[in-house]
């Protein structure tokens, strides 16, 4: 019986638990299929207990190739290793998540599989008759929906928007296979050589990982206002967001831009303060789980697509609120 | 230093209609423009070229009428256009897309760099650049941010991560796709206008390129897209309106209700 596989994200020597999101759909789809589920881990130093997570949260079997040559994300090295593993196996669909990763790695892999791949799905089913995976995505800018198949080759191919679902929990008593492979030089030929890894300091939470984010738009004015924004989203543990104009104008750095030219979010909390709603905003938001609005239009468009709603001002709210979360926090705190 | 960009012209985004009914777009007076990200990509090759001397080809597939997105990025800067259209072309994903986009790059001669846009606004799945990186088995660096030198043969360039920025090194030629950070796109010039305007573009056909037929439009591509639909887009919840200090309040007391309730706080 043919698997499903999960790509398990290993970067600077620590598993990403979007892997525990990926085995989630994993597993699902493995149930509808009967068949077992598999994650493949690749990376140098992975630890035992990476391995053992994985099991936990839903794989049956994981594959590791555990090399200094793959410390660092290379798509030549890591493509050509990968091949090796789907060449041997042959798992009938093979998903990974839409980080920069994903989205670099499982479009080189699909042309030399020759086979398809459906980019940033949400949603992830099997179709009964068929067997075939049914991937749904949104795309013109989050105007429509698309389910797509790939119907006559394989794996079928994958990568899923990341907080699109919820980690599978751990279950302890679970156990699992773990197939340890190690490939020869000529697999880690590559015409790239890794340089360095620069952290963002302004970035104190990946965006992309936040469970909250608050994101300013034009409304605030100026750049300095942004203190308020940044003051509720560490009050919440959150990240900062940005619309475009605000970046263009240089309040924020590009690497807070949410949206069609910048990154797509899907926090469990997305407010948005002095945002109009634009279309190519919310293309890279309207998946968040949880979205509140501040805008002193009542008719914009950000409202449209918002849980609640405040119209007002800004300048008035920020400030009540931040404080009144603040004493939230002390009276909860004694 | 010879450059490739591969640009696509797609339907002006920001005012999009779709029909209710089909769940299909309302192309009727909607406008096409060239994809805006691809408008990095064009810019990062005009200043490579003012920096290091050169040629830039821009190449399309697309319909006859793409042939202005060609024109504009001429106008712009470019040297050369070629426009690939074929009605076998009609209904490629992005691993056909890649696949021609890849074969007219080589037919085009020797080059240093391909230069993408990061994703086209309508497709939206990023996957071309890549695609067309694996079809040549060339180096590849997604997301670039910045070039920071090329030497020896030699690229170097910033790329933008979930995390901060990585800097890696490739042997030319290679495959960039850019982000917005990369470039101010410049607007075209009334000289540049006036070249592209005269210039005559070269359309290339599967045979031109030599394409195989089982690996090109609908036929050659391995995804199907089975269903449209429009998401429910609206979730208008409640609105609560600032008129004065005792609404000022129950907004905010609104707001902290909700986070605790749904646990944010
Ligand atoms: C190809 C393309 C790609 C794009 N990509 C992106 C993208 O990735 N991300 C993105 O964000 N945009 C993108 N845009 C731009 C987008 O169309 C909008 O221009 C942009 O999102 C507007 O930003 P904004 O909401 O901050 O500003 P505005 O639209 O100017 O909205 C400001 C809002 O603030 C409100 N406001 C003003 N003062 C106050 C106050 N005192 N209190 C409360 N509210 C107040 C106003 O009512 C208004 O609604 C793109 C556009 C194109 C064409
Ligand atoms: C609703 C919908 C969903 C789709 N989903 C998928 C999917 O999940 N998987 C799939 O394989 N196909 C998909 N397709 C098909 C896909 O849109 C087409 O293959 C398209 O030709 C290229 O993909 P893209 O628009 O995503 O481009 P992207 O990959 O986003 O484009 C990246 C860059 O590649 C270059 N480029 C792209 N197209 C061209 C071109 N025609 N000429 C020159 N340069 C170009 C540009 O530099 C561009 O910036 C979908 C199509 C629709 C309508």
């Amino acid at each position: 019986m043919k698997e499903v596989w999960t790509l398990a994200e290993f970067r600077h020597g620590k598993l990403n638990p979007i892997s525990f999101e990926l085995l989630n759909r994993g597993k699902n789809l493995a149930q509808k299929l009967n068949t077992s589920l598999a994650s493949v881990v690749i990376g140098y130093n992975i630890k035992k207990e990476d391995i053992d997570e994985l099991i936990k949260r839903g794989a049956d079997k994981v594959y590791v190739v555990d090399d200094i040559r793959l410390e660092n994300f290379m798509v030549e090295t890591y493509a050509k290793v990968i091949l090796k593993l789907l060449d041997e196996y042959n798992p009938d669909i093979f998903i990974a998540a839409a980080t920069t990763i994903g989205r670099t790695l499982m479009p080189y892999i699909a042309v030399k599989k020759q086979t398809g791949l459906t980019a940033d799905c949400t949603v992830l089913d099997i179709e009964e008759e068929t067997e075939n995976l049914l991937q749904t995505r949104p795309a013109i800018g989050g105007n429509i929906l698309a389910t797509i198949k790939t119907p006559n080759t394989k794996p079928q191919m994958a990568t899923v928007r990341p907080h699109s679902t919820k980690p599978s929990p751990p279950d302890k008593t679970k156990k699992g296979e773990v197939i340890y492979k190690q490939f020869d030089n000529e697999a880690f030929n590559a015409k790239t050589k890794y340089i360095k890894f620069v952290k963002d300091e302004s970035q104190q939470i990946n965006i992309q990982d936040a469970k909250i984010i608050v994101a300013g738009g034009r409304g605030l004015g100026k750049a300095e206002n942004f203190k308020l924004i940044e003051e509720l989203a560490d009050l919440l543990g959150g990240a900062v967001g940005a619309s475009r104009d605000v970046v263009d104008r240089g309040w924020k750095t590009y690497p807070h831009q949410i949206g069609l030219s910048g990154k797509t979010v899907s926090p469990a909390l997305y407010i948005a303060v002095g945002i109009s709603g634009a279309i190519q905003h919310i293309a890279g938001m309207q998946t968040s789980e949880n979205i509140i609005a501040i805008n002193k239009d009542p008719e914009a468009q950000i409202f449209k697509i918002s849980n609640l709603g405040i119209v007002g001002d800004l300048h008035e709210i920020l400030p009540l609120l931040i404080e009144r979360i603040k004493e939230y926090k002390k009276k909860g705190a004694n | 230093m010879r450059i490739i960009v591969p640009i696509k012209q797609v339907p002006e985004t920001s005012n999009v209609k779709m029909d209710p009914v089909t769940g299909t777009m309302i192309r009727e007076g909607v406008e096409n423009v060239v994809n805006p990200l691809d408008l990095y990509a064009i810019e990062t090759a005009i200043r490579l070229k003012e920096k290091y001397g050169g040629k830039i080809i821009v190449i399309s597939m697309g319909p006859e009428k793409a042939v202005e997105a060609i024109k504009e990025a001429i106008a712009m800067g470019c040297d050369d256009g070629i426009l690939l259209s074929d009605k076998k072309f009609a209904g490629s994903d992005t691993f056909a897309t890649s696949y021609v986009l890849a074969k007219a790059i080589k037919q085009t001669g020797d080059f240093d760099l391909v230069i993408c846009g990061e994703r086209a606004t309508d497709g939206d799945t990023g996957q071309v650049g890549p695609g067309i990186a694996s079809f040549l088995d060339l180096p590849l660096s997604t997301f670039t941010s910045q070039i920071l030198s090329v030497e020896n043969g030699k690229i170097t360039v910033k790329r933008l991560v979930e995390e901060g920025y990585e800097e890696i090194e490739m042997m030319l030629p290679a495959v960039l796709t850019v982000v917005k950070e990369i470039s101010d796109p410049r607007l075209p010039t009334l000289r540049g206008k006036l070249k592209a305007k005269k210039m005559e573009i070269p359309i290339w056909d599967a045979q031109k390129i030599g394409a195989e037929g089982q690996k090109i439009g609908l036929k050659g591509s391995p995804t199907r897209v089975v269903k449209i639909f429009t998401p429910k887009v609206t979730r208008e919840g409640e609105k609560v309106i600032v008129k004065d200090e005792k609404t000022l309040h129950q907004a905010i007391d609104k707001i902290i209700d909700y986070l605790i309730e749904k646990e944010l706080i």
